[in-house]
């Protein structure tokens, strides 16, 4: 039902998520934002069982910040990732798991930009692009397709739309609007939600 | 509140207490957020042991009003309308067809009222009255406790 998606450029990442918060058959909300601002050049995408998402990536969030606090500077993305990938695995085989998908993207200031797929098994995988929920289906082949490592930012908005345009014309259900955001060496920038109207 | 009426009264009880503790401590009312955090938060404590809630905390602090959607699953959302329950999807779509931008203080009375009728009328689980509570700057008014028969016949002219 939820959908998350991440493009890396030479010089910046790509992501956006859907914005809809559903129970059963209800949308209780149009303008739900399923990102978390780890830090300055950091995002993390969570998507996955009602009440895990927000707990989980919360708990993410706020042990970066604590870093930051103790140590005077902030995790890299590589490391923020796998610290994520760590307590997910730590929590997978306890009573309490944490059935959640994420996407982590983020600039770092001496490798550049990174986009790392996660998924609720503890899966950890540095990707140029990811997809998460049935959306993936039908919009992975188009990345597949159409994806150039040296994209530039207008190209990358332009694959974006691609995808959404075919989600709204394939996929059943109903993703009215998306919130994007690009990461590059400047920090996180809010660009326009991406609103698909009738087919 | 939605859901098992013992972990309704529990858990929102609790949260009454908590919210009386914070305003002695603090010496100032604790905000909607802030209230609605501490009572998903007591949800999360106990995820994967059977809680049932849906509840919504409504309130006014410094913000201004506030409302949010809280469940047992240990949802937290932020909302203009919500409706919880089984009959909850009856009252959503009465509620979000008769919506408007600029409505009175009475037509919302009436929506409210109607939401709830209806949905009872579908929803072979809800019934009885119609409890409304009108939540202002400084506190909140009782607005009317109506039995749902009684308006589904006074309403029973425009339905079909």
């Amino acid at each position: 039902m939820e959908y998350l998606i991440g493009i890396q450029g030479p010089d910046f990442v790509l992501v956006a998520a859907d914005n809809v918060a559903a129970s059963s058959i209800i949308q209780m909300k149009h303008d739900y934002d399923k990102m978390f601002k780890l830090s300055e050049k950091i995002l993390l995408l969570c998507v996955g069982e009602a009440g895990d998402t927000v707990q989980f990536a919360e708990y993410i969030q706020k042990n970066v910040q604590l870093y930051k606090m103790r140590n005077g500077y902030e995790l890299s993305p590589a490391a923020a990732a796998n610290f994520t990938r760590k307590n997910l695995a730590d929590y997978l085989r306890s009573r309490t798991p944490y059935h959640v998908n994420l996407l982590l993207a983020g600039y770092d200031d001496t490798d550049g930009p990174g986009l790392y797929y996660m998924d609720y098994l503890s899966s950890l995988a540095k990707a140029p692009f990811a997809a998460h929920g049935y959306g993936a289906y039908l919009t992975l082949s188009i990345l597949d397709r159409y994806y150039r490592p040296d994209l530039s930012r207008d190209e990358a908005v332009d694959l974006l739309k691609k995808c959404g345009e075919e989600l709204n014309k394939r996929f059943i259900l109903n993703l009215p609007s998306f919130t994007v955001r690009l990461i590059d060496k400047e920090g996180i920038h809010d660009l326009e939600k991406l609103t698909l109207g009738t087919k | 509140m939605s859901g098992s009426a013992a972990d309704c009264q529990y858990w929102e009880r609790l949260l009454a207490k908590e919210c009386r503790l914070y305003r002695l401590r603090n010496n100032h009312r604790i905000s909607v957020a802030a209230a609605s955090k501490l009572l998903s938060n007591m949800m999360l404590g106990y995820r994967g042991m059977g809680l049932s809630m849906g509840s919504m905390i409504c309130g006014w602090d410094k913000e201004g009003p506030g409302l949010y959607y809280v469940d047992d699953n240990g949802t937290r959302l932020s909302g203009r309308m919500f409706s919880t329950g089984c009959g909850n999807s009856y009252a959503y779509g009465v509620v979000d067809s008769g919506y408007k931008e600029n409505m009175t203080v009475e037509e919302a009375y009436e929506l409210g009222r109607r939401g709830i009728a209806h949905a009872t009328h579908r929803d072979a689980y809800s019934g009885g009255v119609v409890n409304m509570y009108h939540m202002q700057e400084d506190g909140w008014i009782k607005v009317c406790k109506e039995d749902v028969s009684e308006l589904i016949h006074k309403y029973r002219k425009g339905m079909f």
